[in-house]
């Protein structure tokens, strides 16, 4: 157990922790703001690498082709919306649908190729694993992924803000109460689909960059690690009270630390066979400490109980 | 004002739970009118009130609002119309929003919410000063999370959003059953202050007789779902429990009584 060897790995891991991060901020608004586990999310992480990488070799520009990705995602969110608002399917079959769907488009978008190699050294990528280091600071891979989280949270945070956002959010609060207030549920579920889906799209593209290609199976398991960096963020962070922006970003940085955990187990010599099933077992512990905490560790309330207004 | 002409609903139709909850309902109320409803369980008064609201359509018959047709509009398409306050205190208000981001999403009933701020500085004044009137202290911790208040404050709050933009009609469905007397007492008061201030047609049930006379102009009873007393002015005033305990038995033949109801 070499210690350098750790320490020359976590750039990379630091990397793409923050482009997980990315992800796990799109998830963060299914899950924890429209409160419902959207499974999209495995498709969406492999489309979005898919149409940025075609689109590239097929010499459109960066710009474009993210462009295109991020509306992929939020295509693919709104089938899902469909399919659950529209026609009364349950939400995570609804996504198991879309994500089955969309593992034969994603085929279909790579000209029935499980991948598709992009090469930093003839495009003009965004991110690579070959810049986590001794490149430029604005060709860094973690300077260029930070630059994109802080403008994806800040679009974000305003979004939430306003009369759109607020229904939304309301919507995952209490959908009774939004009905009631003349809020259309059907279509806030759905504009939260989307926006998420094209969130996860463009950290699909960016993953995509970064690893040099684009890969039919990059996003199974996507949403254990989502799930496992907006669950880490909030035991890490939680306990700082902060804005919904700062929530965001606790996700982003869950996203990294779970990526610097698994970078330090496979170092002391797990085999990276077991990765998937390590990322479980954390998402299962981290979701299982509230309830447990709940049944088992509740200090009895004292006689007369709390005092309520 | 509302107009509510023979309507029918049954739920579970052709299945072992079938029950018809409205049969033939028929109820006209005029503007300013604030009418109780009152009757045992499964009498089908909730079923009333959320065939107004548009939880669900309707088997038959038709439901008008200030002359619009609403029979067939959506339950958040008819929102615009309506102000409700629910039985559980939960239902009214979204636990994890700040109080003024409650009453903001309620004052934009029935409006389009596009990109505009969710809240405005100009607001936040108008909501201080509106919650001042429930005399409950919610004008100092405007941004508190509503999931932090009681049962009594959160429907209290629920009754500002839903007034907060005069609805054409207000349904309030035993929204002081879920409460303690004190605070019931005090959440009562604040309905007869909000509604008399600013004139609004009421359907209040309740299962409380005493405040079924004490409140509004006028009182119905319903029973199997159908209305089978329905009394206004000078003679609702002097209206006794006694008096409709005694109609309450004649309708269900004397063996239908319920304790709620006798002991309340």
């Amino acid at each position: 157990m070499d210690v350098m060897t750790l320490i020359n790995a976590l750039p990379g891991a630091c990397a793409q922790g923050l482009i997980w991060g990315i992800m796990a901020i799109g998830l963060y608004i299914t899950y924890k703001i429209l409160d419902l586990a959207d499974l999209t999310v495995d498709g969406t992480m492999a489309t979005g690498g898919a149409v940025c990488v075609m689109m590239m070799l097929n010499g459109y520009s960066i710009g474009i082709a993210l462009l295109c990705s991020f509306v992929a995602g939020v295509l693919a969110g709104m089938v899902t919306g469909f399919l659950h608002t529209a026609l009364g399917i349950p939400a995570i079959l609804a996504g198991i649908l879309t994500q089955q769907g969309l593992y034969s488009i994603n085929l279909w978008i790579m000209e029935d190729k499980a991948n598709q190699a992009i090469s930093v050294d003839k495009y003009d990528l965004l991110v690579s694993l070959r810049h986590v280091k001794g490149v430029p600071f604005y060709q860094n891979a973690s300077f260029v992924t930070i630059l994109f989280i802080i403008v994806i949270i800040a679009i974000l945070y305003w979004f939430f803000g306003t009369e759109l956002g607020c229904s939304i959010r309301s919507t995952g609060a209490n959908p009774n109460m939004s009905r009631a207030q003349g809020i259309n549920t059907n279509i806030t579920k759905t504009l939260g689909l989307m926006i998420s889906n094209g969130i996860i799209a463009l950290a699909s593209a960016l993953f995509a960059q970064y690893q040099g290609f684009a890969d039919v199976n990059s996003g199974r398991g996507a949403i254990v690690i989502g799930l496992a960096s907006i669950i880490i963020g909030q035991v890490v962070f939680g306990k700082i009270r902060g804005n919904f922006a700062f929530k965001m970003l606790a996700a982003a940085l869950g996203a990294i630390i779970y990526y610097l955990v698994l970078q330090v187990v496979t170092w002391m010599g797990l085999p990276t066979n077991f990765l998937k099933l390590f990322a479980a077992v954390i998402v299962a512990v981290f979701l299982a400490i509230p309830y447990l905490k709940r049944k088992y560790f509740t200090k009895p309330v004292k006689r007369g109980g709390v005092e309520h207004a | 004002m509302l107009r509510i002409n023979n309507i029918f609903k049954t739920f579970n139709p052709g299945t072992i739970n079938e029950k018809t909850a409205l049969r033939g309902l028929s109820l006209e109320l005029a503007e300013g009118d604030f009418v109780t409803v009152i009757g045992g369980n499964g009498a089908g008064k909730s079923t009333l009130l959320n065939a107004v609201a548009g939880t669900w359509k309707v088997d038959e018959g038709s439901i008008f609002i200030d002359d619009a047709d609403v029979t067939r509009l959506l339950e958040h398409q008819r929102a615009k119309y309506l102000g409700r306050v629910f039985q559980d205190p939960m239902t009214g208000t979204a636990a994890n929003m700040q109080i003024q981001e409650n009453l903001a999403l309620a004052y934009r009933r029935g409006k389009f919410r596009g990109l505009r701020k969710g809240i405005s500085h100009k607001e936040q004044e108008q909501y201080r000063e509106q919650l001042k009137i429930l005399e409950l202290g919610l004008e100092d911790r405007m941004t508190a999370k509503v999931g932090l208040l009681s049962g009594g404050q959160r429907q209290a709050l629920t009754l500002l959003m839903a007034t907060l933009k005069k609805p054409k009609v207000l349904l309030l469905d035993e929204h002081t059953a879920a409460l303690d007397p004190k605070t019931a007492a005090k959440v009562l008061d604040a309905t007869d202050k909000i509604i008399g201030k600013n004139q609004l047609t009421t359907v209040m049930i309740t299962h409380n007789m005493k405040d079924a006379i004490a409140h509004g102009n006028r009182l119905v009873m319903m029973y199997e779902g159908g209305i089978i007393f329905d009394v206004s002015g000078e003679e609702k005033k002097k209206l006794k429990v006694a008096d409709l305990l005694l109609k309450f038995e004649q309708a269900s033949g004397g063996g239908m009584m319920n304790d709620r109801m006798i002991l309340s």
